[in-house]
């Protein structure tokens, strides 16, 4: 019996060697419409670093970035098309429109080519979509904002880019949080687009207006500018909720050491396309129970481990994670479950 | 200075010209051929029905749109707005002409009247058409994203059957090319009323002098724009199933650098329909194709893209100097 079970662990390992090496072979292309800002950099950093290691170790044969010129939807759907071209057996998307590639996209999943997009998603069927849960974010933002305001009060909300999916999402969640905390009611709402400045003067012409405010939810670099804006009109620091950026987590960091401020921070990590790369390389390997609409976490901080990952985000820039094949693998057993 | 005087102008020199003349009207079938055997070299899979499937068919729309700019091109005009144009028949086309044809016919047609109207505008009020077709890129951007604020839509099932048909042995887009080349060239070349069009462009004097109406053929170069760049739309939509407002904003450079590169002349009503369709052709493959099978690190692609593209257009200029 025992013999048996040594034997069986040995063929497990064995057959994972094998399901490894199946992909050696493999070439993963990156098709990406856009690398102008400071998130897309640290995507393309992260991509980088993780995808030489895994052609190094053999996971993969090549995984080459392609970046379009300009932000045109004809370019990118030519460019998946030119992939189909060159032969690659799976191609990661960044996509600049999520209707307008599928054409593109169903002719790569004719040739037997693995479509796996993130962020900027497809919604043609046959391609995989890594979705980061922005719904649960919103709703942990009221979470962790009662935890740090028992007694309730109060709430600002600012919100992103109008007419995206991704402020839709996140402004749900914190609606679906607030209904379960009803000792937060949100009493003004502004427009921040997910950029400081736009956020400063939003919440600095509406301050004025509003009565004492004890927190700010809202969705990631918008919470420094908040912040500005209250410090400006003179108004008592609010609980303001941050979204990874350096700026953000630098103010945190400095209102902490001054008297202890407490805060939570939270966004989705550029790196998550080292995540969309890794779930290629996993329906590569001949997984087929891979669901086609992957929910993963997104990247928060709290008030104990947000100060060692500040020095490691470049100034300007996005703290971000670089995922591990565990950590795909985690994700599509949490997503086959559901 | 040595005075030629008329009609003894030396043998060699009008043979030079000639030759410059044949240089130039060869000059986009060559560059075509020098782009074709790079990726040729770089990925041989990529010359094949397949291949040629994949790689050129974004280009039919990109070259129905450069047709349409030559149109206002061979009339000493300018259009900026071809592309924001063609990003509103897209979005026309995936909503309208496939839930409501008879409505989107309509809006198709009246979209060309529309061109018609605004080559009578420039016409009699003699505005510069590069200012007129600026500010309708922003009108026909904004009715694109009035028809559809969020990307989405379907082409019409006919548009998909035919944007993906499969000729034997010839791949569609290539079929297609020639089609529009050949059409476009009998229509604008061979016809005597292309020839009035051609020279409303080249000695506008002379054509009224002769009694020809001016205004006419300006309504009928924005028209045949108009028309070419709805062709363009459809043609576009029927390829990627689904439209976005943004979706054309490229091709307004685009079709002007495919005329230019085609053999056209900005002024003098010199255009060359079946150079303007290789010029086309060449944009996108050199663009798309050529710089995805070079393999350049990803920091560099953008500016490779232009690199590329500076050099065709470059070659092009060369030439040019020379026959003058």
């Amino acid at each position: 019996m025992k013999k048996l079970l040594v034997l069986s662990a040995f063929a497990a390992m064995l057959a994972s060697g094998t399901a490894l090496a199946d992909t050696s072979g493999k070439k993963i292309a990156f098709s990406n419409n856009y690398a102008g800002n400071s998130w897309r950099q640290a995507m393309l950093d992260s991509y980088a670093i993780v995808t030489k290691k895994a052609v190094e170790d053999k996971v993969v044969a090549a995984a080459d970035v392609f970046t379009t010129a300009d932000k045109e939807v004809p370019t990118q759907a030519a460019q998946v098309q030119n992939l189909i071209l060159q032969g690659y057996d799976a191609i990661v998307i960044n996509a600049a429109s999520p209707d307008a590639l599928n054409g593109a996209i169903k002719q790569a999943c004719d040739a037997g080519i693995v479509v796996v997009s993130f962020d900027g998603i497809v919604t043609e069927p046959c391609a995989y979509r890594v979705v980061v849960d922005f719904k649960d974010m919103g709703r942990q933002e009221v979470e962790q904002m009662a935890k740090f305001q028992p007694k309730g009060g109060n709430l600002l909300e600012i919100r992103g880019l109008a007419g995206t999916s991704i402020d839709d999402a996140i402004h749900a969640g914190i609606l679906e949080g607030v209904a379960a905390h009803p000792e937060f009611k949100i009493v003004g709402s502004v427009t921040g687009d997910w950029d400081q400045t736009t956020a400063q003067k939003a919440v600095a012409t509406i301050l004025p207006s509003l009565p004492e405010i004890v927190g700010v939810v809202d969705q990631g670099g918008d919470g420094y500018g908040a912040a500005q804006a209250f410090a400006a009109a003179g108004k008592p620091r609010p609980t303001i909720i941050m979204g990874n950026r350096q700026d953000e987590l630098k103010w945190w960091k400095e209102q902490k050491d001054k008297d202890g401020y407490q805060t939570w921070s939270a966004s989705i990590a550029p790196g998550v396309s080292t995540l969309a790369f890794w779930v290629a390389q996993q329906v590569l390997d001949g997984r087929k129970d891979v669901p086609h609409d992957l929910l993963v976490p997104y990247l928060a901080f709290t008030q104990d481990n947000f100060e060692a990952a500040l020095p490691k985000i470049k100034e300007g820039g996005v703290a971000t994670h670089e995922y591990t094949q565990e950590d795909a693998i985690a994700a599509i057993k949490a997503n086959i479950k559901q | 200075m040595t005075a030629i005087a008329p009609g003894t102008v030396p043998k060699s020199s009008r043979g030079s010209a000639a030759r410059a003349r044949m240089l130039r009207s060869l000059l986009p079938a060559l560059s075509l051929a020098l782009v074709l055997m790079a990726i040729a070299w770089l990925n041989p899979r990529a010359i094949s029905y397949f291949g040629f499937n994949l790689m050129l068919n974004l280009a039919i729309p990109i070259a129905l749109a450069t047709i349409a700019q030559m149109f206002v091109i061979a009339g000493n005009e300018l259009d900026l707005s071809i592309g924001t144009f063609v990003g509103f028949v897209g979005c026309v086309t995936a909503t309208w002409l496939r839930d409501a044809p008879l409505i989107g016919v309509a809006v198709l047609l009246g979209s060309i009247g529309v061109y018609a109207l605004l080559g009578a505008l420039i016409h009699l009020r003699n505005l510069p058409s590069i200012v007129v077709t600026l500010g309708m890129s922003f009108v026909w951007q904004g009715l694109a994203i009035l028809i559809l604020p969020k990307p989405g839509g379907k082409a019409p099932d006919w548009l998909l059957a035919i944007m993906s048909f499969k000729p034997p042995y010839i791949p569609f887009p290539i079929l297609a090319a020639l089609l529009i080349a050949a059409i476009v060239h009998f229509g604008l070349m061979r016809t005597s009323y292309g020839v009035i069009l051609r020279g409303s462009g080249g000695n506008a004097a002379a054509l009224r002098r002769a009694g020809w109406s001016l205004l006419k053929t300006k309504i009928v170069l924005f028209a045949l724009t108009g028309l070419f760049g709805v062709l363009s739309g459809m043609a576009l939509i029927g390829i990627t199933t689904s439209a976005d407002a943004n979706i054309g904003n490229g091709y307004t450079l685009l079709s002007i650098a495919g005329v230019i590169l085609g053999g056209g002349e900005f002024v003098g009503g010199r255009v060359s329909p079946i150079g303007a369709v290789i010029g086309a052709l060449t944009l996108a493959l050199a663009a798309s194709p050529l710089l995805t099978f070079m393999h350049i690190p990803p920091d560099w692609q953008v500016a490779a893209n232009g690199a590329i593209l500076i050099i065709v257009l470059a070659a092009r200029v060369l030439i040019s100097r020379r026959e003058r």
